[in-house]
């Protein structure tokens, strides 16, 4: 058989997505998909609660949408990091604050790691 | 007979998008980066291409989860600009040749390469940033385009080899249109890079520098890479590079590297190569 993921084999600090994760978070990935309308980013903004009702998500899962800890969304929900950006850009979080989280840092500390911060 | 002309290996980093619109290219740390796609432009302004074929992947601007393709094909004469979560950039709806694009089809499906044929499909990021990096779109976009969809975000992934294999059964696929057609391909995404887990931000340049080295003297090496072997080098993100090497398995081998560079300002070795095939 031709082995194109080693599942024996983790990498250290990565996150594979695979079938197990995309079925983990497929409400929770289409919950976010859902941010590529305005009109929906408008109804999230205006009443949180009712808009994760609308998806049926769960108590961890909003538990993490209200706290605003993708980390807990990506590792433990199975969110999909280019869906979660989308909600994270409507709350103001931008992709290298959500990295920062993933690595356990400040935004600040993790800007400090990089050749030139003006590109991002 | 339409033919193949060149081939462009490009970066699609969704904040090169954000700083093109902001006007930000001649700020210090952006300007290398733009700067390095002005030979690119100038040379495709000589070749004047009539079409551009653009392998890339969609990441969640118009495909889900629901179905995701691992390899389609856009057949429209219009591709509208998709909406990725951002609002929907002040970019012209890129042209389309849905009778070429069906020509595509029909060979590459006769010739068992089992695509999924899209009559609608709103392009992102992924397509968009090499695009208009490379040409002008001011009114309009020189060229007509086939944007090529790849699954590169949800394994199972397709292999290397089936990549690069994608690439020559397109190049035949060309040379069996009867139109005049100058065409040139568009290979998009990495290089290293990794946007989740502790790993975030992890970049190699120096796999990458080797990377580029290979696409253009030995991509055949380049199609034994596993998924594992170029996630656990470059991060998992950078199993884009597979796009890559269907823009190789496009060209012939008289090919002349006309332009290449390199820079990793922030979570993302950003490459660019430009190969001209005189067939």
């Amino acid at each position: 058989m031709n082995i194109q993921v080693d599942k024996s084999k983790l990498i250290p600090g990565t996150t594979v997505f695979g079938g197990s994760e995309s079925r983990k978070g497929y409400r929770l990935n289409k919950f976010a998909m859902s941010f590529t309308r305005p009109e929906n980013r408008d109804a999230f903004t205006a009443d949180e609660d009712a808009y994760m009702e609308q998806f049926g998500l769960n108590d961890q899962e909003k538990r993490f949408l209200r706290d605003r800890d993708f980390r807990g969304l990506i590792e433990e929900c199975g969110g999909n990091i280019y869906m979660i950006m989308k909600i994270g850009t409507c709350t103001g979080h931008g992709l290298y604050h959500i990295g920062a989280q993933l690595r356990g840092e400040t935004f600040e500390d993790f800007m400090a790691t990089r050749n030139a911060k003006g590109a991002r | 007979m339409a033919k193949i002309v060149g081939g462009i290996g490009s970066s699609h980093v969704p904040s090169i998008g954000k700083a093109y619109d902001l006007g930000q290219q001649d700020e210090a740390d952006w300007k290398p980066l733009f700067d390095a796609y002005k030979p690119v432009q100038q040379w495709l302004a000589t070749l004047k291409p009539d079409i551009a074929i653009v392998v890339y992947n969609d990441h969640g601007g118009s495909l889900f989860f629901d179905k995701y393709p691992t390899f389609a094909i856009g057949a429209a004469d219009s591709y509208g600009i998709a909406d990725e979560g951002w609002g929907t950039r002040p970019l012209p709806p890129m042209k389309g040749d849905a009778a070429f694009s069906w020509h595509l089809c029909e060979e590459l499906v006769y010739n068992e390469f089992d695509i999924t044929v899209c009559q609608e499909l709103e392009i992102e990021h992924g397509f968009l940033v090499p695009m208009h990096m490379c040409f002008p779109h001011d009114p309009d976009w020189p060229v007509a385009t086939v944007p090529v969809a790849v699954n590169v975000i949800q394994h199972p992934l397709p292999t290397a080899l089936r990549c690069y294999k994608l690439g020559k059964a397109i190049r035949r696929a060309v040379e069996a249109c009867e139109r005049d057609l100058r065409v040139v391909t568009l290979g998009t995404g990495g290089l290293s890079h990794q946007l989740n887990g502790t790993r975030f931000g992890h970049i190699n340049p120096d796999w990458d520098q080797d990377f580029l080295d290979k696409i253009e003297a030995d991509p055949l090496i380049l199609t034994k890479l596993t998924h594992q072997e170029i996630m656990e080098q470059a991060g998992a993100e950078a199993v884009e590079i597979i796009m890559w090497l269907t823009m190789r398995g496009t060209l012939s081998e008289n090919i002349t590297r006309v332009h290449r560079n390199y820079y990793a300002p922030m979570a993302t070795g950003m490459g660019l190569i430009a190969f001209e095939d005189a067939g």
